[in-house]
């Protein structure tokens, strides 16, 4: 017997999905925002700090980068509040999330500041640039130029990664198309629908860090990553 | 009844484990078999080729794995695909593996220089003769470390599954969790049986492409 594709019943629960993609963008954002921060900090805390600092941010990279996501998140969920911190599933979410991505991203960060020559550093000065100008134009913008790859693949994976939320019973759109399937028992069509949406969404994303790559540094600009360059950079998956 | 944490849970565990190591086994075989015949034709195939094979590794990039694994599992069932959850995890897992290795050995076998296939030419090699003897075993070199690396992730991804119900090591923390109530020793004892996996292959993979640029420079 031939199945018949209806996907009325799902967009009969266009409010559920839309609500979940809006979760799913706010969780992402702020995940991302955290993140990046954290991965920020850490990169100059290991590369600029004392030793023992440095050493607590490379245990924190290892075993944030070598255990799951949803393990983690499990961790976060299920262990804080047996230490008095009672957390909202969503707090729970993005925290976990943003230590995931933090990892990763002090990596990638790390990797951009180390590769800008001190040589190049001394030039800037010799031109009289002031320490702004040097770290704006010498620092910033070329290692961010280099490592932006790697980064946006991995901000990607992190907007990929809110769907392992739904384990936690976070209301995004993985945990929306759990609650349609079960309404509608169209589990085909609804998996089809959030698989549709997920990826106009990371194309989205994507579009979006094209066009910040264009205006950070007027030029040529690669998204996708160079894998062969730093196979450890990024992560792939949960 | 709530049971303590014990050494007999550590064993329910780690049987557990054996499972997510199975997985990861399976899916990187077949995704990278998948692969292998894939990423030389996305770099040499005819464009409309080279296009759709390009399209597929776009899609899966930009589909959660957890939404592949879905569709495979429940998804399919309603094709009157009935596939047991070995089948539906291993083969999400493939998918999602093959899509991110074509994309590393892609970027393997285009990191050789032009240079390499006009000597080959020069040679009077033909195509399949440049690939076999000159391309593929320089990029089989440098591949090396980036695929150890991904075999993190793959250990990793397998974590995924645990949400359709497939008793893995992540799943069997979750059952344990449920009649312990210990979660602090529950999942801290599976993210450390991940860790005891994943990192050795990062240390392995760190050094393989250590050793690669030394001997570059």
């Amino acid at each position: 017997m031939a199945y018949e594709m209806q996907f009325q019943p799902v967009l009969n629960y266009a409010p559920d999905l839309i609500d979940g993609t809006v979760t799913t963008l706010v969780l992402a954002s702020q995940s991302i925002a955290l993140g990046v921060i954290l991965g920020g900090l850490g990169a100059i805390g290991r590369t600029e700090g004392p030793s023992w600092l440095s050493i607590a941010i490379s245990t924190y990279v290892e075993v944030f980068r070598n255990t799951p996501l949803l393990v983690q998140l499990f961790l976060v969920f299920f262990a804080l509040p047996m230490i008095g911190l009672q957390v909202p599933v969503m707090v729970a979410a993005v925290l976990a999330m943003a230590l995931n991505l933090g990892a990763y991203a002090t990596e990638i960060i790390r990797a951009g500041i180390v590769a800008i020559p001190k040589a190049q550093i001394e030039a800037g000065l010799s031109l009289g640039l002031s320490r702004f100008q040097i770290i704006r134009h010498i620092i910033f913008i070329p290692a961010l130029m280099i490592i932006y790859p790697a980064l946006t693949s991995q901000l990607t994976l992190t907007l990929l990664g809110t769907s392992i939320a739904s384990a936690i019973s976070a209301a995004e759109l993985s945990s929306a198309a759990s609650v349609i399937e079960s309404k509608t028992f169209r589990s085909l069509e609804t998996y089809i629908t959030i698989a549709l949406i997920y990826i106009s969404l990371t194309f989205m994303f994507r579009f979006l860090y094209w066009i910040i790559g264009k205006i950070l540094f007027h030029r040529k600009v690669v998204t996708s990553k160079n894998v062969v360059e730093d196979p450890l950079l990024t992560g792939a998956g949960a | 009844m709530i049971q303590t944490f014990s050494w007999d849970h550590v064993i329910f565990l780690l049987r557990g484990a054996t499972w997510t190591l199975s997985l990861s086994i399976i899916s990187f075989l077949v995704g990278g078999a998948v692969a292998l015949l894939l990423a030389p034709l996305r770099v040499l195939g005819p464009s409309p080729v080279r296009a759709s094979i390009s399209g597929y590794v776009q899609i899966v990039q930009a589909t959660p794995l957890l939404i592949v694994v879905f569709l495979a599992f429940y998804g399919l069932s309603f094709l009157n695909i009935h596939l047991p959850p070995l089948f539906a995890a291993g083969i999400s897992l493939s998918i999602y593996s093959s899509a991110f290795l074509i994309e590393i050995w892609r970027g393997c076998i285009q990191a050789i220089g032009r240079p390499q296939w006009e000597a080959g030419d020069a040679l009077a090699l033909s195509l399949v003769q440049q690939l076999r003897y000159i391309i593929l075993p320089q990029a089989f070199r440098i591949a090396i470390p980036p695929t150890v690396g991904f075999m993190v992730q793959v250990v990793k991804n397998t974590s995924v599954v645990a949400l359709i119900g497939f008793v893995e090591l992540t799943r069997a923390g979750q059952l344990l969790n449920n009649i312990t109530f210990q979660p602090f020793a529950v999942f801290l004892t599976v993210a450390a049986i991940y860790f005891c996996v994943c990192f050795p292959l990062s240390l392995t993979s760190k050094y393989l492409s250590w050793r690669i640029n030394v001997a570059h420079r």
